[in-house]
């Protein structure tokens, strides 16, 4: 299905040089006499790189078959890393490419959003906050929770992030995917 | 679910907004212009092919006034503004709404440098603390790109392009290679305080401007008025010959954006230049432009009360 760029508008799927791409804004730009333009940002959706590109107002782009879906992570193999639709119990299998970064995250039964393209894993995103165990730090230094310093830590995802001081060997931490950073203790 | 019924202007904008038709009113009583209203809904729409035309009850909605204000010219009416709404399919973004406020007006007797300074006496208390400047098209392209713009090929305007915008079409039309850099390029550019008056377009893009040569090269006699590089008015040396206004309406029927459209040639305005047209300029001025500049704004939408979206 062609799509015209009057349709254009951010989270629409669409296919350029052969990667499909999220459009993330799309700008009508035109002289009042002279060609109007559609001045388009899109994040191809492969390599998670941004392009600008200029169309004449008018013209066309293929839609991509892209979907995302909720998915729980069920685990990996070491070469494909496998989810499952909780409600179709369908399963899906990803690989290193499109996991990528994500693999760090991943934490069995999470609940992940895995975008599809022509019914195969093309990226995987994990949840904005994940609750993971330390497998490995220096000591802690017990009642330190004032200094306000921090020491790396190696998860059991083997994600490597700075913790309070204070923290041991088997605590659980809450870790915002998007920054990589340590927000408070977890609860389990 | 909650419609979405408020307006996306807030008191203080819509105060402005009445500021501001009120002072255009007073500017041209003060001057004698006759304010004058013409039909929205006309039977012979703009021969553009880049402007799409909307239509409504078998008529077309109009994309300015231009025309009918040209009749009331040749029928003797004198200097004349109009406030109206101008309707333009599909021109829709952070500069553009579909529906919009335009300011137009005629001056017989003036050349397009009398109406330069008349549009600057008319902003200069409306935009206070910008400065002025006019420069040619010529030299605004050569002072940015290094590029001769009413000269350059096809191919070196293509070539300048490809170095400053990543596009995703062809063209062999060079106007729009010309667009494409001003747009992208030279706009952006554009001191955010200075009202820059941009003269002596290219003959190609005359619309409905007379031609006149400056310094061996035939041009238009068009000027625009560009406010921190947003297009704020348009505006035009009077073509009154009626010949030469036919020609231009048929090559602009001829181009394939048009192909299927059946636009009509506005036989009236044709009747009227064979009447007599008085020789003057007239420019179009964009108000909801105006009131962004004034109130800092970039989005067009916090201009209007209820813009396309929630029309």
């Amino acid at each position: 299905m062609a799509i015209s760029t009057g349709e254009f508008k951010s989270g629409l799927k669409v296919m350029l040089e052969g990667d499909p791409c999220s459009i993330v804004e799309n700008e009508f730009v035109k002289p009042g006499k002279g060609q109007a333009f559609a001045r388009v940002r899109l994040k191809n959706l492969r390599t998670g790189r941004v392009w600008e590109r200029t169309f004449k107002s008018g013209d066309s782009l293929e839609a991509a078959d892209v979907m995302d879906r909720t998915m729980e992570y069920l685990y990996t193999d070491g070469e494909f890393w496998h989810f499952m639709e909780p409600e179709t119990y369908e399963q899906y299998q990803a690989d290193e490419t499109a996991v990528g970064e994500t693999a760090k995250w991943l934490k069995e039964q999470d609940r992940c959003e895995v975008t599809l393209y022509n019914d195969a894993p093309l990226s995987v995103t994990a949840p904005n906050f994940v609750e993971l165990a330390i497998a490995e730090t220096d000591p802690g230094l017990k009642g330190d929770t004032a200094s306000g310093g921090s020491k790396p830590a190696t998860l059991v995802t083997g994600a490597i992030v700075k913790v309070p001081l204070f923290l041991s060997t088997d605590d659980i931490v809450r870790i915002d995917t998007r920054t990589g950073e340590y927000v408070g203790r977890g609860k389990a | 679910m909650d419609p979405d019924w408020r307006p996306t202007a807030d008191l203080d904008v819509m105060r402005a907004r009445a500021a501001l038709l009120s002072a255009v009113r007073q500017f041209f009583a003060e001057r004698e212009v006759l304010e004058v209203e013409t039909p929205l809904l006309c039977a012979a729409p703009v021969t553009d092919p880049s402007v799409q035309v909307l239509t409504a009850a078998s008529r077309y909605l109009q994309t300015s006034p231009e025309y009918a204000m040209k009749r009331l010219l040749a029928a003797g009416s004198g200097p004349i503004f109009q406030i109206c709404k101008a309707f333009r399919g599909a021109e829709a973004g952070s500069r553009h709404n579909p529906e919009f406020s335009m300011l137009e007006w005629y001056r017989p007797g003036f050349a397009s440098t009398d109406l330069m300074q008349e549009v600057e006496d008319l902003l200069r208390p409306l935009l206070p603390g910008w400065s002025w400047e006019r420069i040619s098209y010529r030299q605004l392209f050569l002072d940015h790109l290094g590029v001769e713009p009413h000269q350059a090929s096809l191919e070196q305007l293509q070539h300048l392009a490809a170095l400053h915008v990543e596009t995703n079409f062809v063209s062999a039309d060079r106007d729009d290679w010309l667009s494409l850099l001003m747009t992208h390029v030279i706009e952006p550019r554009l001191s955010a305080t200075t009202l820059l008056v941009v003269y002596d377009y290219p003959a190609s893009q005359c619309a409905l401007a007379r031609l006149c040569e400056r310094d061996g090269i035939v041009v238009s006699d068009r000027f625009e008025v560009y406010g921190g590089g947003l297009e704020l008015a348009n505006a035009y040396c009077e073509l009154a010959d009626p010949e030469e206004l036919l020609r231009r309406f048929q090559k602009d029927l001829q181009h394939p954006a048009l192909s299927s459209a059946q636009r009509p040639i506005d036989q009236r305005l044709l009747a009227a230049l064979e009447a007599g047209l008085p020789d003057c300029s007239g420019i179009a001025l964009g108000l909801d432009r105006l009131l962004m500049l004034q109130l800092e704004m970039d989005d067009i939408d916090k201009v209007l009360t209820f813009p396309w979206a929630q029309a």
